[in-house]
């Protein structure tokens, strides 16, 4: 995965809150392997009508290009499944704006690149202002933690560790690799001192 | 002696392999669950031509895509192919596969403990958010995305920041008819969906302390609903009992030695929480959600809210659910007729809540048909030889065989489009058990309540003379 730190494109508003994953991905296209894209099922039962067809109101339909989204409180909200993240990275999301994510989506998106920036009550009330009318020109930078939109500018938080990840496009399985060293030793000891921590029984 | 510590300090200590400096800790991984949904992990691992790192830590159940109606049925072949896809990771990791067709299958947030491969101080991580059920156990346990499912399966261990300790401290007697579900809606609804997010929240009190595994297992189940990713509570004797002879569990002399270990793993008298919060047992009513979150929930004999009285962020949310739910400001809750009921789930779905519903549906017919999922191939055969079964067939409700069923609705197990359904599941997510289903959470009693009324109904009265 190739990190990324700056971020000039289309930012879309979709200011309702609890948008959880169930409505991100609906649990029937979740058996859909992933090489074949999951970006026409994102927000599938808000985004189409029962045959399918895209809803021509729905703010995200009207933006074609748009790459980042504006969104209520906890964001992505509920179930742990990353298709959540696939699906918003797959049509071509690359940060979400909330006041507060789920903790798990939080860490499932960095773990794709997709940046979760968490603003506050205030700024986000100014960006979903800013954006009723339609999408607008945005610009997000991960280091200096800041975002502009037209004469809107402000700060937002992200944890350290993730920042780095974004920016370096880190991938943790490399860098635990690298400590098996110490797993082993860990684990040795554990079976030592904690027995009772592996499975005893028939199998 | 150090400073006192919670529990979660505890946990927490003796599974960092290290701690880096940016505050990020790598904790080992006692026990690894997947499911047909970990799919997406088994071909990171190969995509990397990596191994399984610890077979013998890993286990594999068929739930989420479990047919529940008939075995053999599958709603389509994407649903087959999730099976078979599953049975041949297991197969090619030398990992230990529950089947459809064995006889210990189930949920598996129900298996695990029922088979003691949920411990007390294990760290438990499953690519499902409601892995924080097993924290019932004194376990750190843990929901996770693919992409740590991966890493779990190629390292046995995850990279995780330390949550905030929080601490839901319930204390006196639940009335009858009230259960753990209900003082999860009640925290749930007074602290909001996101109320613990970044915490691992543990429960204590008289209350809490008196409820069986099972209450307490859905007491944390539902942890994440209100935002946290870990909810726990201290082993005791009750663990114990329940744990005892289980298959995987410590025998003969490490039987003790593990419950010596087991009970220190409590918080200090003296920890520091971060955060804390106290509830009255007594205050607790059967509670039962209107909208589309899981904070959206009253006590039944409430009158649905109108909009300008909540603060606006809540005032919108509540305007699309009513429309959404069908529902109208100021109308009674009690007395909304429904179409159907589910009683299932890893929140709702052990021998302990299918006796409540039997209790309420004995001798008494639904009114609305309903389908009854029980948590494992094991519960389902206590079930039977209590007669649980041959009540809810009286009643006129489905008896069906175990998995996740209509919690999720992505094994054929829908509620229709715009149909109003009783549920004793864990999400009331828009589109959660099937396109423009309006789902109502409550506790088994309560469904059991709602089936034999045709509305959503206090259960107690029902329940009068009769626990």
């Amino acid at each position: 995965m190739s990190g990324w730190n700056s971020h000039k494109g289309l930012a879309v508003g979709l200011p309702q809150a609890n948008i959880d994953t169930d409505q991100l991905i609906p649990a029937r296209f979740m058996s859909v392997p992933r090489a074949e894209g999951y970006g026409p099922y994102l927000l599938h039962d808000m985004r189409r009508d029962a045959e399918g067809r895209l809803r021509a109101e729905f703010a995200l339909n009207r933006h074609e290009g748009a790459s980042v989204l504006v969104a209520g409180r906890n964001f992505g909200s509920g179930s742990s499944r990353e298709a959540a993240v696939y699906a918003l990275v797959d049509a071509g999301i690359c940060a979400v704006i909330a006041p507060s994510f789920g903790d798990i989506f939080a860490s499932n998106a960095v773990n794709n690149g997709l940046l979760p920036a968490r603003i506050d009550g205030a700024l986000q009330g100014e960006l979903a202002t800013a954006l009723a009318e339609g999408a607008r020109d945005i610009e997000i930078d991960i280091s200096a933690r800041q975002l502009r939109l037209g004469t809107l500018s402000g700060a937002f938080e992200l944890d350290d560790s993730w920042a780095k990840k974004l920016i370096n496009g880190w991938d943790d399985i490399d860098l635990s690799l690298a400590q098996g060293m110490a797993i082993k030793k860990f684990k040795d000891l554990r079976y030592q001192t904690t027995p009772w921590a592996w499975p005893s029984g028939p199998d | 002696m150090g400073a006192a510590q919670t529990m979660l300090d505890k946990l927490w200590g003796a599974h960092e392999v290290l701690l880096r400096e940016d505050g990020v800790s790598l904790l080992w991984v006692d026990r690894h669950l997947v499911h047909e949904g970990s799919h997406h992990a088994f071909a990171k691992l190969k995509a990397r031509g990596l191994a399984l790192a610890e077979p013998a830590l890993t286990f594999a159940v068929v739930d989420h895509y479990a047919p529940t109606r008939g075995r053999a049925r599958r709603a389509d072949p994407q649903i087959e192919r999730m099976i078979q896809t599953l049975r041949s990771n297991a197969t090619a990791h030398g990992v230990r596969l529950y089947d459809l067709d064995d006889p210990l299958q189930g949920i598996v947030h129900v298996l695990g403990p029922e088979e003691g491969l949920t411990l007390p101080g294990l760290l438990i991580n499953c690519g499902d958010s409601h892995t924080s059920t097993h924290g019932a156990f004194g376990a750190l346990a843990f929901g996770i995305g693919a992409t740590e499912v991966a890493h779990v399966l190629a390292t046995q261990t995850i990279w995780q920041r330390k949550p905030k300790a929080m601490r839901i401290t319930v204390d006196g007697a639940l009335g009858p008819g009230v259960s753990a579900k209900d003082i999860a809606l009640g925290w749930i609804a007074r602290l909001g969906t996101d109320g613990a997010q970044g915490h691992a929240v543990e429960y204590a009190g008289s209350t809490v302390r008196g409820l069986s595994m099972e209450g307490r297992m859905t007491l944390c189940n539902l942890s994440i609903e209100g935002g946290a990713r870990f909810g726990m509570v201290a082993p005791d004797e009750t663990t114990f009992s329940y744990l005892q002879g289980r298959r995987f569990a410590p025998q003969g002399a490490g039987w003790p030695a593990a419950c010596a270990d087991w009970t220190a793993l409590a918080s200090d008298a003296d920890a520091h929480f971060e955060r804390e919060v106290w509830l009255d047992a007594g205050e607790i009513a059967p509670t039962v959600t209107w909208g589309t979150s899981p904070e959206q929930a009253l006590p039944i004999t409430a009158v649905l809210p109108d909009p300008a009285d909540l603060p606006p962020a809540k005032a919108e949310a509540a305007h699309a659910a009513y429309a959404y739910m069908g529902l109208t400001p100021g109308q009674r809750l009690a007395g909304t007729p429904v179409d159907q009921v589910f009683i299932g789930s890893c929140t709702n779905g052990r021998i302990e809540d299918l006796r409540a519903a039997a209790a309420v549906l004995a001798g008494r017919k639904a009114k609305v048909p309903g389908l009854i999922s029980p948590g494992s191939a094991q519960v389902k055969a206590q079930a039977e030889r209590e007669g649980l079964d041959q009540i809810f067939g009286a009643a006129g409700l489905e008896w069906a065989a175990a998995g996740c069923s209509m919690c999720v609705g992505m094994n054929g197990d829908l509620v229709g489009e715009g149909k109003r359904c009783a549920s004793s599941t864990n999400r009331n997510f828009k589109g959660r058990q099937g396109r423009g289903a309006r789902t109502h959470l409550m506790s088994p009693a309560m469904v059991a309540a709602a089936a034999v009324t045709g509305v959503l109904s206090d259960v107690r009265p029902l329940l009068e003379g009769r626990v």
